[in-house]
């Protein structure tokens, strides 16, 4: 790749401008990663196994999983309806379809928390009928995971979109002509093609979905051993200064952090352009 | 055959009405009576006391310090994702796909796991803030500490704006002003930077409509001062542990109006980006 010599930039300004964006990252990326495991085993790894297996702990793992497990599934069928729906036909109103999909993203984690606590609350419309019915839905974890479907709620629709859109329709046209039904045609046909980017979409849905912090600690009540997902029982342990602990249990999701950015980068080299940027 | 539903064209390929159909149906049920519910509860609140709450010194306070802040951080996003983007588009780097991937790191890391990692960094016993002590400046703990904390969570968004923009870009444009006789920073400020713009926008304010709502990277690092480092989310929260409902329905209603609008602006500068014609 060799640039016309007009055009190269000269070599201190060069120099200068790859120190900055390297500085930058280094200062707000790189520090932050290695003080993450840094202090996650400052205390050595008995001290890390240790708060990783506290019982505790081990409640938030579970229901963290548990939540995501449902969270999900649900927001992966929902994203692939609705690029379904918004890629293989032409209709009326398509445009502001997708941007009502990307509303929870402007939203702040917090106000996602409060709009169930609204609904469901003491003084709603909603909590007569479900105390009768003896359910809980805030302070329990269907209040956890709703909250976390709604933060969620773009990701797999978003990754799938503009995929499903480049690809058009000639394959599945010419799969219903041939005679194969609806689901044959999405299995056979469509999901070959966009396996990757849904399964990117899932991942990155599925690492948001665990680490949810703001609109999950409105909704949690943070019931300790009940109602405490990872990132609520990482709080905890940090404000009570057990900053070992706190560092350790953060560590699983810094992991999963690090784990979807590698199957990300992994999908762009072997499958360039079914995964999108941001 | 049936008569074609004049809202949409006809096609071969089934599951229109039930994939529409269940689209449709959750995003009402999971998003749009919730939220509408929020601004339902709002529009029922007397109009002076709606006033009073959002209007309340403490409350114009957070404003501020929300929207002053996030402002200040996206600006430094803007200027230095534009050089990262640059960067890694431009130049030959050892580990290029190592950085590139670290870049997307604030979209897959958890906010509050971001927010003890930032307060440690920069607490005056971090590493960072050891340097910085005997220079007697501290950025954690007070509004720096907001800044630092939204620069983390707003740092992909310009370079993953600028980044696809500045790839395509033709080179030839550029050799010929070059041989036409401008200047490298003529060549920057004419050709590049109005052809990078509406991406450059699109960026900074998706990176500033991400700090204003942000809450998980913040509160650890702030210090979360009233009328000084308090930012908005943490009012309403505030208020929600007082049981004042009511209180945080209004501060609410007014910051998701903020951020509606800046969801419309966002699209506005997408749209622009798209229709813009190569530059010549």
């Amino acid at each position: 790749m060799k640039q016309a010599s007009a055009l190269a930039t000269p070599l201190p300004l060069r120099l200068l401008l790859i120190f900055a964006a390297l500085g930058f990252i280094g200062v707000f990326i790189v520090l932050p990663l290695m003080v993450l495991f840094g202090e996650a085993l400052s205390k050595g790894v008995g001290a890390y196994v240790s708060a990783l297996m506290d019982e505790n702990a081990r409640a938030a793992i579970k229901l963290t999983l548990l939540v995501a497990a449902i969270a999900v599934p649900c927001n992966m069928v929902f994203g692939l309806a609705a690029s379904w729906a918004i890629t293989k036909f032409d209709f009326a109103g398509k445009r502001l379809l997708i941007t009502l999909i990307d509303l929870p993203f402007s939203v702040s984690p917090v106000i996602s928390g409060l709009i169930y606590v609204l609904l469901f609350g003491a003084d709603s419309a909603l909590s007569g009928f479900f105390d009768r019915h003896d359910i809980q839905i805030l302070f329990a974890v269907p209040g956890l995971v709703i909250a976390t479907v709604f933060v969620t709620f773009p990701f797999v629709a978003r990754e799938l979109i503009p995929l499903m859109e480049e690809q058009g329709t000639e394959a599945e046209e010419a799969a219903v002509m041939l005679g194969a039904g609806g689901w044959q045609t999405f299995w056979r046909v469509t999901l070959p093609n966009i396996k990757w980017g849904l399964l990117y979409g899932v991942l990155l849905c599925n690492a948001r979905a665990m680490g949810e912090f703001g609109a999950v600690s409105v909704v949690s009540g943070h019931i300790s051993g009940l109602t405490m997902t990872i990132p609520l029982h990482v709080e905890l342990l940090y404000n009570e200064y057990n900053f070992a602990a706190a560092f350790a249990v953060a560590s699983i999701l810094t992991l999963l952090a690090l784990l979807t950015l590698l199957l990300k980068s992994i999908i762009e080299h072997y499958f360039p352009g079914e995964v999108k940027r941001i | 055959m049936k008569k074609a539903r004049p809202f949409r064209r006809t096609s071969v390929i089934p599951g229109f009405g039930f994939t529409l159909g269940f689209t449709l149906l959750y995003l009402f049920l999971i998003v749009l009576v919730p939220l509408s519910g929020l601004f339902l509860r709002a529009s029922m609140m007397p109009w002076h006391n709606f006033l009073a709450t959002v209007t309340s010194p403490r409350v114009l306070a957070a404003y501020r310090v929300s929207f002053g802040i996030s402002f200040l951080a996206a600006l430094v996003n803007m200027v230095f994702g534009l050089i990262v983007a640059w960067v890694l588009v431009r130049y030959r780097l050892p580990m290029k796909k190592l950085i590139d991937a670290l870049i997307d790191l604030p979209f897959a890391l958890p906010t509050a796991v971001a927010g003890i990692a930032l307060s440690t960094l920069y607490s005056p016993r971090g590493w960072l803030g050891q340097l910085l002590a005997p220079l007697h400046i501290q950025l954690a703990f007070n509004p720096a500490g907001i800044a630092i904390a939204l620069i983390f969570v707003g740092l992909p968004f310009v370079v993953r704006t600028v980044e696809p923009v500045l790839q395509d870009m033709d080179r030839e444009v550029e050799e010929a002003a070059a041989g036409l006789g401008a200047t490298r920073w003529q060549i920057f400020t004419r050709i590049i930077l109005p052809h990078i713009m509406p991406a450059l926008l699109t960026g900074f304010a998706m990176a500033f409509a991400r700090g204003l709502g942000e809450y998980g990277s913040v509160i650890f690092i702030a210090g979360n001062v009233p009328m000084v480092s308090e930012i908005v989310p943490l009012v309403i929260i505030t208020r929600l542990e007082q049981y004042d409902y009511a209180g945080a329905t209004a501060i609410a209603a007014t910051m998701l109006t903020a951020s509606f609008l800046m969801l419309l602006a966002i699209n506005l500068l997408q749209r622009l980006g798209r229709e813009r014609p190569a530059p010549v």
